[in-house]
């Protein structure tokens, strides 16, 4: 990286790019574009369980329906507004970043973290009510409050209906544990920037870890936009 | 690339369009749809979801003003899903249903 008072480094006023970019734009598409690419293997890898479901899903209607309905909806669409809220000030954080408002890039970020701790609080609240309820697979499930579906006939025996269900809320915990996790690594990585902001790393020149920061963090929002009506959304069936 | 700075208003209506469109979800959830309730409802919810996260990826994700290759990008992560989607359901969708029809 060109420093100092060189002659590139004067020639190109852009504040400065590694020696490998013809100028700091090129740099800022390249960063860009590595996070978008990083971003699509995300797409794949929540894919993959959502493909799961989807199978399973089609596979077991009654029983991942009936799992559903023991799901907090309201916790879940609380959740979805708290992380739309919080890709508005990401957004807003990048845009403060752009302009060169450092207090103001930092009181965003600060904000976007409060946002998502108020998500991963509301997720926490809501684990512990499922575990009181014997809905964890495996580790505390109360198999004996699924009974067979009400119906002319039985097709599936009552203890084999429990296991559909218990599959539900295996997918219930690993989409949404997976889902957390990303969230508190987000959360980290704002961390991070907000202590490289306070130092003045940032400029209108150069922000683009702000930049790329934001692209991850909605992703993951976006991951939870799908989430949410796949998982809690009771669509009325038959 | 110029670095196009999207104004805050931009921001704010489409965060006023996520929130009006998470109604829309969530009214989707408590509506009554009829015989056929399943496959509306559910279309009904993946679209609104859709239209959810392609706001937040050319707003907030700033892809509309990006360059082509960025678009290339984005494009292509969700049409491979679109392939494993769609391949993965033709197997199982195809399968033979006999040992208890729909399954419980």
């Amino acid at each position: 990286m060109s420093h100092g008072n060189s002659p590139e480094r004067l020639a190109k006023d852009d504040g400065g790019h590694a020696h490998q970019f013809d100028d700091a734009s090129q740099q800022r598409n390249a960063a860009i574009l590595g996070m978008w690419t990083f971003l699509c293997t995300e797409v794949l890898f929540f894919g993959a369980v959502f493909v799961a479901y989807t199978v399973y899903r089609y596979r077991y209607p009654h029983a991942f329906y009936l799992g559903a309905t023991r799901l907090k909806f309201w916790y879940g669409a609380v959740n979805t507004a708290v992380l739309l809220c919080s890709s508005l000030t990401m957004a807003l954080a990048v845009h403060a970043a752009a302009a060169g408002r450092r207090r103001s890039t930092v009181r965003f970020l600060i904000f976007t973290m409060i946002l998502g701790v108020t998500f991963l609080c509301i997720k926490a609240l809501e684990y512990h009510a499922e575990w009181e309820d014997g809905l964890v697979p495996h580790y505390h499930f109360n198999a004996a409050q699924f009974t067979a579906p009400p119906g002319p006939s039985q097709i599936v025996p009552a203890p084999d209906y429990a296991a559909n269900v218990e599959l539900f809320f295996c997918f219930y915990f690993i989409m949404t544990g997976l889902h957390a996790l990303h969230m508190v690594v987000g959360i980290g990585i704002m961390a991070i920037l907000v202590a490289m902001a306070l130092r003045g790393r940032f400029s209108a020149r150069y922000y683009t870890p702000v930049e790329v920061s934001g692209l991850y963090w909605h992703f993951v929002d976006i991951v939870w936009v799908f989430l949410f009506p796949l998982l809690y959304l009771l669509i009325q069936f038959d | 690339m110029t670095n196009h700075i999207v104004p805050v208003k931009t921001y704010l209506r489409v965060f006023a369009a996520l929130m009006v469109l998470l109604a829309a979800t969530i009214i989707c959830a408590k509506l009554q749809f009829g015989v056929h309730g399943f496959a509306i409802g559910t279309t009904l919810a993946f679209a609104i979801a859709f239209i959810k996260a392609v706001l937040i990826v050319l707003y907030f994700m700033h892809v509309r003003y990006s360059p082509r290759i960025v678009w290339i990008v984005a494009l292509a992560g969700f049409f491979w899903l679109g392939i494993l989607f769609a391949l993965t359901l033709c197997d199982y969708l195809s399968r033979s249903r006999f040992e208890g029809a729909f399954g419980y």
